[in-house]
């Protein structure tokens, strides 16, 4: 029960029940879709881009797990007035720490919030719930047209 | 090995018996003693199968149909045992009727490619279900951009029991294969396949049956089911991966050109000519999983030992008991009441992901398959993203059901 508890943290539920930023942007520049094949998860993030390259507003849609969800919420949270490129470091620094093995140090200062995302690292099925949000941010930065997997 | 002696098929299965039968089931998981709720996805391993595995590699181990050495006799002997132990159990005609395969995706694959592609033509229909699996309907998709011709989707109702008028309406002069699943892995539904294969065989249509979810858990005979072909999994009825059936009525796997070519399937071979094995060699290129066959062979001798009707009535009464301790649960949805239901129940939980579900009920000890279970449009059709299932073989009792529910209960909790 312990190690559920670390995984679906009191943040992660409220995330999950109460998504953040829930919803369509109007003026989005950049948008993707993620899709995880293993349990149907999908998501679409979109990106309002101004032209000093700065993140000024991040919003979702779609259907996912708890993880998935608390972690599409929290990520768009965190990316409100970041830099593309702070972004790009930030998807670094989190994908690494959930891909992690468990006891590995973790950089909870760069993460911040996003901390409470690492009881995935107990749970390896679950690494790509976490992940989701994040790989579809990447393509919406990046331009991909296509739905990106997590496979 | 024979359990006649011991219980008979009329007495009803005993499953805290059956439980000691499977090794793997003394293991826990997380601490707790595990509830294996998944055997759709596969079964696990009873002692014969394993034991009969072991022995095949210690004792008899040699290459098939090719020594005149003692190895090869005796493991020849056993391979072919279990391929005439396995057409009786389906009621097949003949052994000959009986092709190994790795599996039910292979069998599927095999109509698909041996008999279908060359034979349909454009405006011809290959008619599936909307309950298949994934197995079910990406080789027919393949086979009609092949061909030209045509897939149509015979819908269900929430229930997840096909509508009988559709089908009616969408059987033709232009259908010429049926491929329909005898029992859904999704949601448990078993069809009325000999109703519907009288139909479609009468239409002139070649009836293809994915037996994978019924043959664990029921009488089967391929004859009185009216079936034209019907492929099975090994790992799903208690033997190894990697081995299946595909049964095809003779005449019409002899009237079939191979899919594979090489060794074992050749009657004899020159640079200008090869002249083709008959039924079931000539689907058999290579060496096959002999330790494989050997294994379905000890399984098939396993469930014959139970009785077919006393792990059918065995299930279905668990089914049943499964069904209605899961309606006593507010906040969980069954996905699926189908008037007859076999091996699995289908269900979600108010506010609680089946991911999530799933996750929670593993750290309870209770394995149960969450997701979309390969069949994508069964989850369009109830427009959810995935489901739980639990899933039942003989070993389990009702103090499995209990342990999920519980577990299910702590887990809407956790959640709330």
């Amino acid at each position: 029960m312990s190690e559920l508890r670390d995984l679906y943290q009191e943040v992660i539920r409220d995330h999950s029940r109460n998504p953040r930023n829930f919803g369509k942007l109007d003026s989005a520049t950049h948008r993707a879709e993620g899709y995880n094949p293993l349990c149907g998860d999908e998501l679409a993030l979109e990106l309002c881009v101004d032209e000093g390259r700065e993140i000024s507003q991040a919003c979702f849609t779609g259907r996912g797990c708890a993880i998935s969800t608390a972690s599409a919420s929290l990520l768009t949270e965190a990316l409100c007035g970041k830099s593309v490129d702070e972004a790009e470091v930030l998807f670094e620094t989190f994908h690494g720490a959930v891909t992690a093995p468990p006891d590995a140090p973790t950089d909870s200062e760069s993460l911040g919030k996003l901390a409470c995302l690492l009881g995935v690292r107990e749970f390896p099925m679950r690494v790509k719930c976490a992940s989701l949000a994040w790989h579809t941010l990447q393509a919406a930065v990046h331009g991909e047209t296509d739905p990106i997997t997590t496979e | 090995m024979s359990r006649k002696a011991e219980i008979p098929a009329q007495a009803g299965l005993d499953p805290a018996e059956l439980r000691r039968d499977f090794p793997i089931l003394e293991r826990q998981v997380h601490d707790r003693p595990l509830v294996y709720l998944d055997s759709a996805a596969s079964s696990q391993k009873p002692r014969p199968v394993l034991d009969a595995v072991q022995r095949y590699y210690t004792h008899h181990h040699s290459n098939v149909h090719r020594g005149v050495h003692e190895l090869s006799v005796e493991a020849t002997d056993l391979y072919e045992r279990s391929r005439e132990r396995v057409a009786a159990f389906i009621g097949a005609e003949s052994a000959r009727e009986c092709v190994f395969v790795r599996g039910t995706t292979e069998g599927l694959n095999l109509v698909a490619q041996a008999w279908a592609r060359p034979r349909l033509e454009p405006g011809d229909e290959v008619l599936v279900t909307e309950m298949e699996h994934h197995s079910n309907i990406v080789p027919w998709q393949q086979v009609c951009r092949q061909t030209g011709a045509e897939l149509r989707v015979a819908p269900m109702d929430d229930a997840g029991d096909l509508l009988a008028d559709e089908f009616e309406a969408l059987i033709g002069p232009r259908t010429r294969v049926l491929a329909i699943t005898q029992v859904s892995n999704a949601l448990g539904t078993v069809n009325p396949v000999a109703e519907l294969a009288q139909r479609a065989r009468a239409a002139g249509a070649v009836v293809v049956v994915d037996g994978a979810q019924a043959v664990p858990h029921r009488p089967v005979d391929v004859r009185t089911l009216g079936a034209d072909f019907y492929a099975f999994s090994g790992h799903k009825m208690y033997a190894p991966t990697g081995i299946g059936v595909l049964w095809g009525r003779l005449e019409l796997l002899e009237s079939m050109d191979p899919w594979e070519g090489g060794g074992s399937m050749i009657r004899s071979v020159t640079f200008e000519e090869t002249l083709f094995a008959p039924p079931p060699a000539r689907f058999e290129a290579g060496t096959p999983h002999i330790a494989g066959c050997v294994g379905l062979g000890a399984a098939v001798e396993y469930l014959e030992g139970l009785g077919m009707d006393a792990v059918r009535a065995h299930e279905e009464a668990l089914l049943e008991y499964c069904v209605k301790e899961l309606q006593a649960i507010p906040g969980l949805n069954l996905i699926g009441r189908p008037a007859q239901r076999a091996g699995a129940v289908s269900f979600t939980a108010d506010g609680v992901h089946p991911h999530d579900l799933g996750t929670f009920l593993d750290r309870e000890g209770v394995a149960v398959r969450v997701g979309h279970h390969c069949a994508q449009p069964v989850m369009k059709h109830y427009d959810i993203p995935a489901t739980a299932r639990a899933s039942f073989g003989v070993h389990n009792g009702p103090d499995d059901v209990d342990a999920l529910c519980r577990s299910i209960r702590g887990a809407l909790e956790f959640f709330a």
